[in-house]
């Protein structure tokens, strides 16, 4: 029998995508019974309580969570979220529900002895409720009291031997996409240099000395399969520079309809035949592919890497062989100057180990913000407010046609001393002597 | 329920302290066929809606089934998921950045009888565990936040929305009959945590009266200056308010400054600005964060405001559901939202949609609602 009666949360049971509410309803009852006789850490009707306090915002159209609260383990500033509800007395079981971020291994991929050994950790010390997986990549746990949090920790770096992720004004938890290890598009290691990095700076992530939160992220190719140029301070975009490759039977075969165009992902309708000129000729923003007498061309020289070519025919064309990355850097959402995309920074940079040209790069543009942020300001922010010719003056890069869409509007522009000859150290009394007072 | 120690000290809490050891190396969870064949990937293709192949150079094949979850799951479900991968899979699995989970097998002869169970796995009430999509021209699963379930700030909620118009989109999502991938995404407020800024659709909770101000607290809660800081807009400065004869440090907000943000509150629990009528959400699209063919691009709103209708907003759902039909309808294959919105005009966009433009979807704050304005006299009537 339910805690609470919720009749609005009910709702939510039928219809065919999964539902939360069915599977919370099934965590209490699992919790209820404890077939397993486990030794619960927090009360047994954490679920049931979730639950009558989710019903309460649903009939109020009110969260009833309160803000904040600093709780952690110790000597880390972040990987663990406070929270308390704001009707204790009606809700005993999430009175203090803390939320618990776990890093994720890159990629995203498990095995069933290590997801079940962490879930062990967690229905025993925790609400048995989850994230898979929270925004920035983390696996989240939901739910926690206070006392529990330093015997979670212990048990995750000892039993599981598996870290806190980031959380606070400090480096995120990186996240790569899969890259390399099921991608044909991946330009370079991504889950590779996402580990290497997140490893390399454990200690930017667990212990906050930023003016903000600062994220990598990492895509192996311009599709943006983690959206790293959307939501990342330093986004690594995998490129190559040289030509894309062409077999020119598998080409035929597309023309042919031997091979579905966009790897299938039309299927669902009738499109009608494929047309190479149509849909991946004319479609180019490079305008530099040819389709002449059953022979496809490029004029790479012209190729803006936008994927559309090789992700229509993955069969017939695949990424060039020089291969490596584009960094951008300043993506943030809203908050609080309003949303920014990152801006490119780094044409080309080679990704390999130890990938040292990107952590020197790090490095420099993290001593300038570090410097220069306000608190609470993005590297988005303080490039917009400082200027992008600061950031290429830290990182120590040339200034190029590829850093803009189209160069300045308005002549307002920022010379300095040395900039032009002769300085700017004049004297008046010279200047009188060539004009009258 | 006794306390049960793991082996921690709170006396000595550096003893056997294993600190900043990360997480666990990718390369230990690999599914063999995938180690073996890393970075040797030839060429992939979707079978049919959810089930993927990848062929590797050396002839290996691995089929991958991806399904839908709600990301909010229990341990039981995840046990569940194991047990799936267990029977099938070798024990392996991964979740994808949209929050759906891929069981994955090294031959053909595997998927159907993978395919087949998880079909067969219902929760009580009658919803899917595992349904299979998620791939190509279709609706993706929702990335999204916390909302009412476990946040502060929400205006909204993430896992009810989500369940709603996921419900509403299921045949998008098991079917690719999209002209492009749709990319949803929903944010319970203005921090979006859940990012939406850049989603062909996105769903983002908002707040519509200024922070309540809990003057006999504050000073006590907060640092005055912090929450005048905080405001981008200026709008919070620091005063004296006198309540039953004692005189308190505290705020004043000019309310008509106010962009309900939530900033402040941020900063500040004693300036809470949740409230039933007040709260609910923008609805945006044409935003994109894919390179291809055209560049990346925020979303723009559309709706100024749907009012929050749980359990199954369904004025929010319907609107989904309009611009979903009309784009499916009207744009050309490999055309994103935004990018057919952009080819048509917006003036167009709103007239197909039958969706009201008002004075609130034009741009007032800061600098970058001058570069959104028309300049020219190139529009269609
Ligand atoms: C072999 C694996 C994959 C391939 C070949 C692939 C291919 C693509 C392609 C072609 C696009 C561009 C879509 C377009 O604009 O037309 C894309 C974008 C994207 N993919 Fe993947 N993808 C793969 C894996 C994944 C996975 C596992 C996920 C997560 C579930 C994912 C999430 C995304 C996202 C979020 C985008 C960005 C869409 C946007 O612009 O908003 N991809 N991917
Ligand atoms: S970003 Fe590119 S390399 Fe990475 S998974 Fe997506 S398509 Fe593949
Ligand atoms: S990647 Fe894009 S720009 Fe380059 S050739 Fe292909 S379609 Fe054209
Ligand atoms: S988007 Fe806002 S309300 Fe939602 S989880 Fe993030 S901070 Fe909380
Ligand atoms: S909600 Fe935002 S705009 Fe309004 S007073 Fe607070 S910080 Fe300022």
């Amino acid at each position: 029998m339910a805690k609470h009666e919720t009749p609005l949360l009910d709702q939510l049971e039928s219809g065919p995508w999964p539902s939360f509410v069915a599977d919370i309803k099934q965590q209490a009852e699992v919790r209820a019974k404890n077939e397993e006789g486990i030794e619960l850490q927090i009360p047994e009707e954490v679920c049931d309580d979730l639950l009558g306090v989710l019903e309460l915002s649903y009939s109020d159209g009110e969260t009833h969570w309160k803000h904040g609260g600093i709780v952690g383990v110790f000597g880390y500033g972040g990987g663990v979220i406070g929270r308390y509800c704001d009707q204790p007395e009606q809700f005993p079981g999430v009175a203090h529900f803390h939320t618990v971020r776990v890093a994720q291994p890159n990629g995203k991929y498990y095995t069933t002895e290590f997801l079940r050994n962490i879930m062990k950790i967690w229905e025993m010390r925790g609400s048995g409720l989850t994230n898979m997986h929270g925004s920035t990549g983390d696996i989240v746990f939901l739910g926690t009291t206070t006392p529990q949090l330093e015997e979670i920790f212990y048990e995750l770096t000892h039993d599981v031997e598996v870290d806190l992720g980031g959380s606070g004004s400090n480096l995120r938890t990186p996240a790569s996409c899969l890259g390399k290890s099921r991608c044909e598009y991946a330009c370079y290691d991504t889950q590779a240099a996402c580990y290497d990095l997140t490893m390399e700076y454990q200690d930017e992530l667990h212990r906050p000395a930023f003016p903000y939160k600062f994220k990598f992220k990492f895509d192996g190719c311009p599709n943006g399969c983690v959206a790293a140029m959307a939501r990342s301070d330093f986004s690594v975009v995998g490129i190559w520079r040289d030509e894309i490759r062409i077999d020119q039977e598998a080409v035929a075969a597309y023309v042919g309809g031997e091979f579905a165009p966009n790897a299938g992902a039309h299927s669902g309708r009738d499109w009608g035949k494929f047309d190479i000129q149509k849909e991946v000729v004319d479609l180019c923003p490079g305008k530099c592919i040819k389709y002449e007498d059953g022979k496809l061309s490029i004029n790479d020289k012209e190729c803006m890497h936008c994927m559309h070519c090789i992700n229509t025919m993955p069969r017939a064309l695949m990424i060039g062989n020089d291969r490596g990355a584009s960094i951008l850097c300043g993506a943030k959402a809203p908050i609080l100057d309003g949303p920014q995309l990152s801006s490119l920074l780094v044409p080309f940079i080679k990704v390999e180990e130890p990938f040292d040209e990107l952590k020197e790069l790090i490095e420099n543009i993290w001593d300038w913000w570090m410097e220069e942020g306000k608190n609470r300001e993005r590297l988005g922010e303080t490039m917009r407010r400082m200027g992008f010719q600061k950031l290429l003056e830290v990182t120590g890069i040339e200034a190029d046609a590829r850093h803009v869409q189209e160069p300045r509007h308005n002549p307002y522009i920022f010379w300095k001393a040395d900039e032009v000859e002769g300085s700017w150290d004049r004297d008046i009394n010279e200047y009188r002597k060539r004009h009258q007072r | 329920m006794a306390f049960v120690s793991s082996g921690y000290n709170p006396d000595k809490p550096m003893e056997n302290r294993n600190s900043d050891i990360g997480p666990r190396k990718f390369d230990e969870f690999l599914p063999p066929v995938i180690k073996k064949n890393f970075g040797a990937w030839k060429y992939h293709e979707i079978l049919e809606p959810g089930i993927l192949v990848h062929v590797a150079e050396s002839g290996d094949e691995v089929y991958s089934v991806r399904c839908g979850t709600a990301r909010l799951m229990s341990v039981v479900h995840i046990k569940e998921m194991c047990d799936i991968a267990d029977k099938h899979c070798d024990g392996y699995l991964r979740f994808t950045t949209r929050n759906n989970v891929e069981f994955m097998v090294d031959s053909k002869d595997k998927v159907d009888a993978l395919k087949a169970d998880l079909l067969s796995r219902k929760f009580n009430g009658g919803s899917y565990k595992f349904p299979i999509g998620g791939t190509g021209a279709g609706v993706s699963n929702i990335v999204h936040t916390q909302g009412w379930v476990h946040c502060h700030t929400p205006a909204t909620d993430a896992s009810g929305t989500v369940k709603v118009i996921m419900d509403e989109l299921f045949d998008e999502f098991t079917g690719h009959n999209m002209p492009a991938p749709v990319r949803i995404a929903v944010a319970c407020c203005l921090n979006m945590c859940g990012a939406c800024h850049c989603s062909d659709i996105a769903v983002v909770g908002i707040h519509r009266k200024p922070p309540l101000i809990d003057h006999e607290h504050l000073d006590n809660l907060c640092e005055i200056p912090l929450a005048v800081a905080a405001c981008p807009t200026g709008a919070v400065r620091p005063s004296k308010v006198e309540v039953d004869g004692t005189t308190y440090k505290t705020v004043a907000i000019k309310e008509e400054r106010c962009m309900f943000c939530g900033n402040c509150y941020t900063m500040c629990p004693s300036l809470p600005l949740s409230d039933s009528e007040g709260d609910g959400i923008a609805l945006m699209v044409g935003g994109k964060i894919s390179n291809r063919i055209s560049q990346p691009k925020f979303s723009k709103v559309v709706v100024a405001y749907i009012p929050n209708e749980p359990p199954r907003w369904p004025t929010l759902t319907k609107t989904i559901r309009t611009i979903v039909d009309v784009y499916s309808k009207e744009a050309n294959k490999y055309e994103r939202l935004g990018d057919w919105a952009e080819r048509i005009g917006w003036e167009r966009f709103f007239e197909k949609t039958g969706i009201k433009f008002t004075k609130h979807l034009i741009d007032d704050f800061r600098d970058p609602a001058y570069y959104t304005w028309r300049q020219s006299t190139q529009f269609k009537f």
